[in-house]
């Protein structure tokens, strides 16, 4: 299945990318997926909130085929 | 009204989306860039968002204060792009019967956007640059 992640701040800069599409090969977590595109110990490996179809969700929740994730690093608006 | 805007806000616009015949409470909140952080001189500042939940959760913002607060109505209207220093980033307009209510659903408003809307600032100083962490938001 494949998925739409969007990058944005810091993850974009790192990506070089503000989105691109993942092929997953399995049900994956959100928390799975940002390990795995931002492995621990590398400069992207943020405190992150998660948003799948621009909606915040827990980390556990599973991706399903067509969705777009979000990484969102620690905000600064305001 | 809830959006996101390119160039400069009108505060009146955004106060005038919330004021009404039965609030006697009309309070707006302007944060504007500042010079320095943490004694780093700040050349400008930059806001990128993403655009479509940043409105969606302004939205969900409202809709708490008006459950919270009866009769309340919130605006909010927050700058994209770069924002020289001294000008205005975002604009929060809150209306109410009365001024206790206008004064804690501002605060509430102010306070849930930093936690909540996902609106990222980058500091660009004489000798680097940094993207910005509010202490409101949890883990």
């Amino acid at each position: 299945m494949r998925v739409q992640v969007r990058y944005f701040a810091r993850l974009r800069e790192l990506k070089a990318v503000s989105s691109e599409e993942v092929e997953l090969a399995e049900p994956t977590s959100v928390a799975a997926l940002y390990g795995d595109l931002f492995p621990v110990g590398s400069d992207g490996a943020l405190p992150v909130m998660y948003a799948v179809n621009e909606e915040y969700v827990t980390a556990s929740h599973i991706v399903q085929d067509g969705d777009e994730v979000a990484f969102i690093p620690p905000l600064g608006g305001g | 009204m809830f959006a996101l805007s390119d160039g400069e806000i009108d505060v009146c616009a955004v106060e005038n989306a919330v004021r009404h015949s039965k609030a006697g409470a009309v309070l707006t909140f302007r944060g504007d860039t500042r010079e320095d952080f943490e004694g780093r001189r700040v050349v400008r500042l930059e806001y990128e968002a993403y655009a479509d939940m940043a409105v969606s959760q302004m939205q969900e913002i409202g809709a708490q204060v008006a459950q919270r607060w009866p009769g309340a109505r919130v605006a909010m209207v927050h700058r994209l792009g770069v924002v020289p220093v001294g000008e205005t980033s975002v604009v929060i307009s809150v209306t109410a019967p009365h001024r206790d209510a206008c004064y804690a659903a501002s605060r509430y408003a102010i306070d849930a956007l930093k936690s909540a809307v996902p609106i990222w600032k980058k500091e660009v100083y004489e000798d680097g640059s940094t993207w910005k962490q509010n202490k409101e938001q949890n883990g």
